[in-house]
Formats: C-alpha cells, sequence, structure tokens
C-alpha cells in the first residue's frame, strides 16, 4: 500500500475572504456600541460634553497617532516579505509589536488616573453624577476597554505572525497568515480612528 | 501554492499614505480648537470616515482587491449606516 503524499492546498484568496467575513463581525460589534453612544448621546448631549472634559485629549491624540504608525510598519512588513525580504518584515513587525505595547502603556496610564479619581463604572463617585455622564463613562471604559482587548489579541496574533516568518513558515511565497494578520491589526486602527473622535474630540 | 500574483505595495506609497493620515488627524484636532459649535461633531467624524476609507483602500489593500471583496465591504458599511438611521427614526418618533 503506498502512502499518499500530502500536499498542502491553500487558497489564499478565499482565506482572505474568509478574514473580511471575520473583520464584518467586528465592525458590527463596535457598531453596535456606536449605535448606543450616538443615542446616548443626542439624549445627553450636555452631561456627554462635561464628562468628556474629563478625557486627556492629548493622550488620546499621542495613541492615535501611535497606531496609524503602526498600521503602516505592519503594511511595510508586508510588502516585506512579498518581497522575499523576511528579514525586514520581521523587523517591521517587531516595531508594530513595540508601539502596541506604547498604546497599552498609555491606556494604563489614562485609565489609571481615571480609577485614581474614583471616576469608573459602579463607583462612590460615579453613582453622584448626572444620569448622561455615567452613560457617557459607561460607554467609555466599555469601548476603549473592548479595543484593548482588540489590540492584545492583534499583538499576540503578529508575534505569532513574526516567530512564523522567522522560521520560515511564513515566506514570501505563503504569507496568508501574515496578510490576515495585518488586516486584524488594521481594524484595530480602524475602530479607533472612529472613537478618538467621538470620545476626546467633543466640545 | 503561491499567492497569485499580488500588487505590492511600495515602502513609498506606504508612508505617503500615513502622512495623509497625520495631516488629516491634525486637522480634526484643530477643528475643534475652532469652536465651530455643533458642526465640528458632523467635520470631525467626515475626517474620520476620509481616514477610514484611505486605510480600507491602501493598507488594508482594497484599491488593489477584487470587485467582490470591494461591493462587500461598501456594503457592510451601507447596512450600518441604514441600522444607525433606522435606530434614530424609531428612537425619535417613540
Amino acid at each position: 500500500m503506498s502512502t499518499t503524499e500530502h500536499s498542502e492546498y491553500i487558497d489564499s484568496e478565499t482565506g482572505k475572504l474568509g478574514m473580511w467575513l471575520f473583520l464584518f463581525t467586528e465592525l458590527f460589534l463596535f457598531g453596535g456600541l456606536f449605535i448606543v453612544y450616538a443615542v446616548m448621546r443626542s439624549k445627553y448631549s450636555e452631561d456627554f460634553h462635561h464628562a468628556a472634559l474629563e478625557l486627556n485629549a492629548f493622550i488620546g491624540a499621542t495613541n492615535t497617532v501611535v497606531l496609524l504608525v503602526s498600521s503602516m510598519t505592519v503594511a511595510m512588513s508586508l510588502t516585506a516579505i512579498q518581497k522575499n525580504q523576511s528579514g525586514k518584515a520581521v523587523g517591521l513587525i517587531f516595531i508594530t509589536l513595540l508601539l502596541a505595547g506604547i498604546f497599552m502603556v498609555n491606556k494604563y496610564f489614562e485609565w489609571g488616573h481615571k480609577i485614581g479619581l474614583h471616576l469608573y463604572p459602579g463607583s462612590d463617585v460615579m453613582k453622584t453624577l448626572p444620569h448622561g455622564e455615567i452613560m457617557f463613562f459607561g460607554l467609555y471604559f466599555m469601548m476603549t476597554g473592548l479595543h484593548l482587548l482588540h489590540v492584545i489579541i492583534g499583538g499576540i496574533l503578529l508575534t505569532i505572525v513574526m516567530l512564523r516568518l522567522r522560521s520560515g513558515k511564513i515566506n514570501y511565497e505563503h504569507y496568508l497568515l501574515h496578510e490576515n494578520g495585518a488586516l486584524y491589526w488594521h481594524l484595530v486602527d480602524l475602530i479607533w480612528i472612529f472613537l478618538f473622535p467621538l470620545l476626546y474630540l467633543i466640545t | 501554492m503561491k499567492n497569485h500574483e499580488d500588487h505590492i505595495s511600495s515602502y513609498t506609497l506606504n508612508l505617503k499614505v500615513l502622512l495623509i493620515l497625520l495631516i488629516l488627524t491634525t486637522i480634526s484636532i484643530l477643528a475643534v480648537k475652532m469652536h465651530l459649535g455643533t458642526f465640528t461633531v458632523t467635520l470631525a467624524l467626515i475626517i474620520a470616515s476620509v481616514k477610514v476609507t484611505v486605510v480600507l483602500t491602501y493598507f488594508m489593500h482594497l484599491k488593489f482587491e477584487n470587485l467582490l471583496l470591494r461591493l462587500m465591504v461598501g456594503g457592510v458599511f451601507l447596512l450600518f449606516a441604514i441600522v444607525i438611521v433606522i435606530t434614530f427614526i424609531d428612537y425619535y418618533f417613540r
């Protein structure tokens, strides 16, 4: 009895399409929260404006820049592997991960400051605030928290991509995982592009 | 199996896209300082939409993907817009 050699058939077009379908579900996950935000904001516009003053627009802007640059570096890492420059690809993913780390550190300080002021869902101070402000902070923590979770997941995914680049499992002929990981990271950036003005730039 | 002849975005293209995104971000921050009142939100959202389109088109490679994918992405955003409109119609006429 002869053994048939298992040949790996990777349909990268369909694999990419599958990733996009998943991204659509993520868009609706955050989209749902954006809808809640929209309705609550139209209902409590004064409270939202007042509560938003607590937010530090500088940290928000810094995080925006950090994520935009990280989107570029991950896109560049894809360019690199397509050009068979796997060393550069690894380096660029590493930079992307560093930027992700900076984002997380910023978030730590930002949330830490608020929690230090007893501004978190369910706190004693929170209970004294007007209802609209409670809504704002609830949405703030929920949306940035869920986003942070996606930053962490994206970071783990890109770390796996980086390790596989180093081992050669991802190369200029097979880079579907790299492409999909980059797409996920761009989604993280997309969500923040909308979060930033809605939470930090309210007048 | 090699990915079929994928378009490769140059490093320069990626850099240019980042610069455009940074400029748009700066504009949206400055717009807040200009105290345009209620229009600020609309402007901020318009700029955010432009940024999202730029990221989708270039970083996420949609410009160089097949039409089906572009239609699907467009369809998803259209669907989301419809859901928001219907939500507000419901909410305001209660």
